[in-house]
């Protein structure tokens, strides 16, 4: 009997590692989901310094929810998130393509691995505030586009609907784009150099290469990348807060699911911000699904595949 | 042994704080008895930025130093004022302080707020009688009718609920004034007297034939439609929203400054690239090289945004009287309840309010048009109150009389949401984007965002 339970014994210490996470996860995380589901059926907030509630109101937050404008700012958030992610995936493919060619044999690609990702070392906030210096009708950009005789008027870059929602797919294009492509580099340098040596042998071009062996062999990491930037687009929040001064000017059209909860909790109007979390809790775990459903739906047979998979799946 | 020791500790910890907690309340109970013994040791202010910290430190007798980093300020008898500063901007300051407001009764002597500052756009939701946070003067022992007897009685009514009942009191006055560029004025009309000037500036029709003269010589007569607003929005003749309803009413004198705003803009008077205040635009345009002829600034102004914005030699802006007289701002200094430093806080309110002599000070230190109409009116007449900023021109000629004309706007709780949201919204009409019945539904959408509790908006006929 004891001589059996030490088998167990090192389970324990195992689960005894992993406990602060889990302690950390329900106190931090877990507890506030729940409260947040529980408030998003009350009337709560605030009025002046007074507490309004909780007084239980059923669906009515959900319901107020979707007869206002809602749906416009999860438009908004989709358009948003689509100016800045095709190009982030197309620039980090071709760059992650280039960087890993054995043929191209590029020098000092630490070096440019390094100034393509420390766009992501400032912090969003701080990045916006550059870019509205920057483009503002009287700032550095406009006095270069005058002094070069591109314009003679000021461009007013933020005061269009198009301007504005190009500055914010920009700017999240550069700052991701280098995390993109170093995740792809990786993903690439993990395919067996026996597959592109003997796709070479047989004649390959580079892009045939591209689309019929690198492609399919990084499935699983574009998968990651395409969940973890659809989450983080659904969350987009900092840089159109910062860069529209929390409005979402012009028209309300850089408005996003995110910058909609926030103008709820000025004041502190937890039922209704909950009803809109859930809302968004249950459209990421749609995204997500569906997502996997269709990166992973036919699977390609090949040991390799199969073993990348398991692979990218566990790094998600 | 150990355990033993620790809950002797214990024991004896609590008892102490059982015994503070005893004098606080007994020393509160007293309304400031005169023995700071028994008072707390930490005097906590909120602010949102270190406007009344300069003041204090300036004018209070009993300050001995403050830290290089702005945080703490040390008084004679050992007390440590600490400061707590968060930004005004997208309603920082008031989260955090209603966060601490909502903590006070839980709070340690030492965390507790003793003294919070509150701008006349949101003072209303402080003074409120029902949320009672901040102190009626008389349980400090403060008798407004006497001690506060030389201040401009529209302060008095700003800091007082719905009761009357006066809950805080300022040391400055906003009367507004009209700032303009005296380089330009020669130019343009060929004199810079400011008497003549203010002719061409002393109602919104004639301003707007000046507005044309302006134009002609290739300037701008303001820098943006926000710099109108509080005219016309700090001269409302009904609350944003009435006591007990929920529904906001916008006053008529707010569509005219809708009107008048997109003529004027549309007309080539105001710089089309300065969008709203406060921002790096508005800030450059009050620069040397700008083609803006005013702004319509109370002191504050003058002193706080305009003089670090100028880049120029001293001298070169002027004073005027605005085309219609308004008060924009005014801080509000608030005794908040359970503080244990009633007597200190009942000191520097009366210090900084109340005491002409300081009040004097500040106005000759910072410009500040302060709270003493006899003051004031000495002060007009008194060259040493010149401002090297403005060329030697007394500025308090002009404030006087436009301070004792005030007449406040009724308040709402709502005013600060409805004042930003007002000019958010329509200026996307300003500028085109959208046409005017929209941007009256997202002025809607937004409000009723803001506040919950709002159920629908009335525009005037």
């Amino acid at each position: 009997m004891r001589q059996k339970s030490k088998h167990i014994r090192y389970a324990k210490w195992g689960y005894l590692f992993i406990l602060p996470f889990f302690v950390a996860f329900f106190i931090f995380s877990f507890i506030p989901l729940v409260d947040t589901v529980r408030y998003s059926f009350f009337e709560y907030y605030q009025s002046g310094i007074k507490e309004i509630g909780p007084n239980f109101v059923g669906m009515a937050n959900y319901q107020s929810l979707l007869d206002s404008d809602m749906l416009k700012y999860a438009g908004n958030t989709l358009i948003l998130w689509l100016i800045g992610f095709i190009p982030q995936i197309l620039i980090a493919l071709l760059l992650a393509n280039w960087f890993t060619d054995i043929q191209m044999k590029i020098r000092g690609k630490q070096f440019f691995k390094v100034v393509i990702y420390l766009p992501n070392l400032i912090m969003a906030s701080a990045f916006a505030m550059l870019f509205f210096a920057l483009f503002s009708t009287n700032g550095p950009m406009n006095s270069i586009l005058e002094s070069l005789g591109l314009t003679s008027e000021p461009i007013d870059f933020m005061g269009t609907t198009f301007g504005t929602r190009a500055l914010i797919g920009l700017m999240n294009f550069l700052m991701w784009f280098g995390n993109t492509t170093i995740m792809l580099q990786a993903a690439i340098m993990g395919i067996s150099p026996d597959i592109f040596e003997a796709a070479e042998l047989d004649g390959c071009g580079s892009v045939r290469r591209f689309f019929s062996i690198t492609l399919p062999l990084i499935r699983p990491i574009l998968t990651y990348t395409l969940i973890t930037s659809i989450i983080g687009g659904l969350q987009m929040f900092d840089v159109p807060q910062i860069l529209t001064n929390g409005q979402g000017n012009p028209d309300r059209t850089s408005m996003t699911l995110i910058m909609f909860l926030n103008s709820h909790l000025q004041s502190r109007n937890y039922g209704m911000a909950g009803a809109l979390s859930v809302y968004l809790f249950i459209v990421s775990g749609i995204l997500c699904f569906l997502v996997y459903r269709i990166t992973n739906g036919q699977r390609d047979t090949g040991v390799k595949t199969e073993r990348k998979h398991r692979k990218g799946g566990a790094k998600a | 042994m150990k355990k033993r020791l620790i809950a002797g500790l214990l024991a004896a910890a609590s008892l102490t704080a059982l015994f503070a907690g005893c004098n606080g309340s007994s020393e509160g109970a007293a309304g400031g008895s005169g023995d700071t013994a028994a008072e707390g040791k930490v005097i906590n202010i909120y602010s949102w930025n270190d406007e009344f910290r300069t003041r204090l430190e300036d004018v209070y007798p009993e300050v001995e130093s403050t830290s290089d980093d702005g945080t703490v300020t040390y008084l004679k008898d050992g007390t440590e004022i600490h400061w707590v500063i968060n930004p005004n901007q997208d309603g920082v300051y008031q989260q955090k302080l209603d966060e601490a407001l909502r903590n006070q009764a839980s709070a340690s002597a030492d965390d507790k707020i003793d003294i919070f500052l509150s701008e006349t756009d949101y003072v209303y939701k402080y003074t409120d009688a029902e949320a009672d946070v901040a102190m009626p003067l008389t349980d400090l022992g403060i008798d407004p009718d006497t001690d506060l007897a030389d201040q401009y009685p529209f302060t008095k009514t700003t800091a007082s609920d719905q009761n009357g009942v006066q809950r805080g009191a300022t040391w400055q006055c906003c009367p507004g004034l009209l700032v303009y560029r005296r380089d330009i004025a020669k130019d343009v009309f060929g004199t810079d007297d400011p008497t003549a000037v203010g002719e061409k500036v002393k109602d919104w029709d004639t301003l707007k034939q000046t507005a044309e003269e302006l134009k002609a010589k290739g300037y701008f007569t303001f820098a943006s439609y926000a710099d109108t607003f509080r005219l016309y929005g700090n001269n409302i003749s009904q609350p944003w929203v009435a006591d007990g309803e929920t529904t906001v009413k916008v006053d008529p004198l707010i569509m005219d400054w809708i009107e008048s705003s997109k003529e004027w803009l549309d007309a080539g008077y105001l710089d089309k690239t300065v969008k709203g205040q406060f921002n790096d635009d508005w800030n450059k345009a009050m620069g040397s090289n700008s083609k803006v002829f005013a702004f319509l600034l109370p002191p504050w102004g003058i002193d706080f945004t305009l003089a670090p914005n100028w880049d120029g030699e001293d001298g070169a802006w002027a004073v005027t009287n605005p085309p219609m007289t308004y008060n924009w701002g005014g801080s509000y200094i608030h005794a908040c309840v359970g503080t244990d430093n009633p007597q200190h806080v009942k000191d520097i309110i009366l210090s900084l309010t109340a005491d002409q002599d300081n009040l004097i000070k500040i106005s000759k230190d910072y410009q500040d048009f302060t709270n003493t109409v006899s003051g004031m009116e000495e002060a007009a007449g008194d060259d040493s109150f010149a401002s090297s900023f403005l060329g030697g021109q007394n500025a308090y000629a002009y404030y006087a009389p436009v301070a004792e004309d005030i007449q406040i706007a009724p308040l709402s709780a709502y005013d600060q949401g409805c004042v930003e949201l007002i000019q958010n919204s329509f200026s996307d009409y300003f500028q085109g984007n959208v046409d005017f019945d929209r941007a009256k539904e997202n002025f809607e959408t937004a409000i009723k965002e803001r506040y919950p509790e709002i159920t629908d908006v009335q525009w005037p006929e």
